[in-house]
């Protein structure tokens, strides 16, 4: 049974699409079929971080319009054979996104792949609530700083009341993905550490990345960090995220790039 | 610069932390995704309410608090009392 997730935050620039990218080829590395899906109409990058910009011939709403049939649009990766991507139209205006389109679009998606991983443009309007709308777990993104915190606890609250899974009285599963996570800073008061996120937002954890130069530099290579440096410390947590999304207990982490192999190792158990 | 401003520099967290302990605990209240359930919560006592006694609209009031540990529901009802002055139904659980 194919699982739908939405990585969101309602901020921007804490590191959705880098996930999405991230997350999507780690699932695919590890031999599962994965669609990353970019719901960023008219602000699209999920191509960009995935290498595949200058592929894109049809988008998310000409599938969603008819104009183009789903095997058209999907944007098979050269590197990973079971990823694929659905770009979204960079010309096109948010509102040719339908409710309906976008949920005939996900069941399809659904019927072909073992993941559907829908990348949400920031804010709270219409895209990121369509974005949201199909997904059976979502995966929010939060950076250790306080407007981040604040626009998480906002989404999670659109979690539980504008997706299909809430109208009908069920549960979204959800996971906190702490990004740009600074260990050392953390540990000196300078920055919220992992408990004081998680006792306010309180859902589980899905994984700590670190702040590291690997991110920028994997994005500036159009490749997803986990195919462009899997030692590094980020790829690292990032295949550990993978891991705790397929039901398996991996102890929590920060793993690190300097010295030893991991700086801290944390005895919490993750959902 | 004095040690002690060393040290207040270095403890930024704990005052971001608490800022939004207390900005967060307002903002669920108000605009959170719950207030939905508030909503539904109001509507729908009113109906059980209706089926049994005529009230007003207006005197149906539904109060989530979250709290740390343990969040109330406050629900107030005033009810019309013939002859005499209106009754009050109030409930907190």
């Amino acid at each position: 049974m194919a699982k739908v997730l939405v990585v969101t935050s309602g901020k921007g620039g804490v590191g959705k699409t880098t996930s999405t990218a991230a997350l999507g080829a780690a699932l695919a590395q590890s031999g599962e079929t994965v669609v990353v899906v970019d719901f960023d109409v008219g602000l699209r990058n999920l191509d960009l971080v995935m290498g595949a910009e200058r592929r894109v011939v049809f988008d998310l709403i000409n599938v969603v319009q008819g104009d183009a049939k789903l095997p058209q649009a999907l944007i098979r990766d050269k590197r990973v054979e079971t990823l694929s991507l659905l770009a979204a139209s960079q010309t096109r205006d948010k509102d040719a996104l339908t409710m309906e389109g976008v949920s005939r679009v996900i069941g399809e998606l659904k019927e072909k792949f073992d993941w559907v991983i829908c990348d949400s443009p920031a804010g709270i309007e219409k895209g990121a609530v369509l974005a949201m709308r199909h997904a059976d777990a979502a995966i929010v993104v939060t950076n250790p700083e306080v407007s981040s915190v604040r626009d998480s606890d906002r989404i999670i609250g659109l979690l539980d009341s504008k997706t299909e899974r809430a109208e009908k009285g069920e549960r979204v599963e959800k996971h906190l993905l702490l990004t740009r996570y600074d260990h050392g800073r953390a540990e000196r008061g300078e920055m919220l550490k992992t408990d004081d996120v998680l006792e306010i937002l309180s859902i589980p954890l899905l994984g700590i990345i670190p702040e590291s130069e690997e991110v920028l530099r994997a994005s500036n290579m159009g490749a997803p960090i986990t195919l462009n440096a899997p030692a590094s410390a980020p790829a690292r947590a990032y295949f550990d995220a993978v891991k705790r999304l397929k039901g398996e207990s991996v102890e929590m982490s920060v793993p690190s790039d300097k010295k030893g192999i991991f700086a801290k190792l944390f005895g919490r158990r993750v959902a | 610069m004095s040690l002690f401003s060393f040290f207040s520099k270095r403890s930024s967290a704990p005052v971001a932390r608490e800022r939004l302990q207390i900005l967060l605990a307002h903002e669920r209240s108000v605009i959170g995704g719950r207030s939905d359930l508030v909503a539904t919560l109001q509507e729908e006592i009113l109906a059980v309410i209706a089926k049994h006694i005529a009230v007003d609209r207006e005197k149906v009031q539904v109060k989530l608090d979250r709290g740390d540990s343990v969040s109330t529901l406050e629900v107030d009802i005033e009810i019309p009392t013939p002859g005499a002055g209106p009754a009050r139904l109030a409930m907190r659980g």
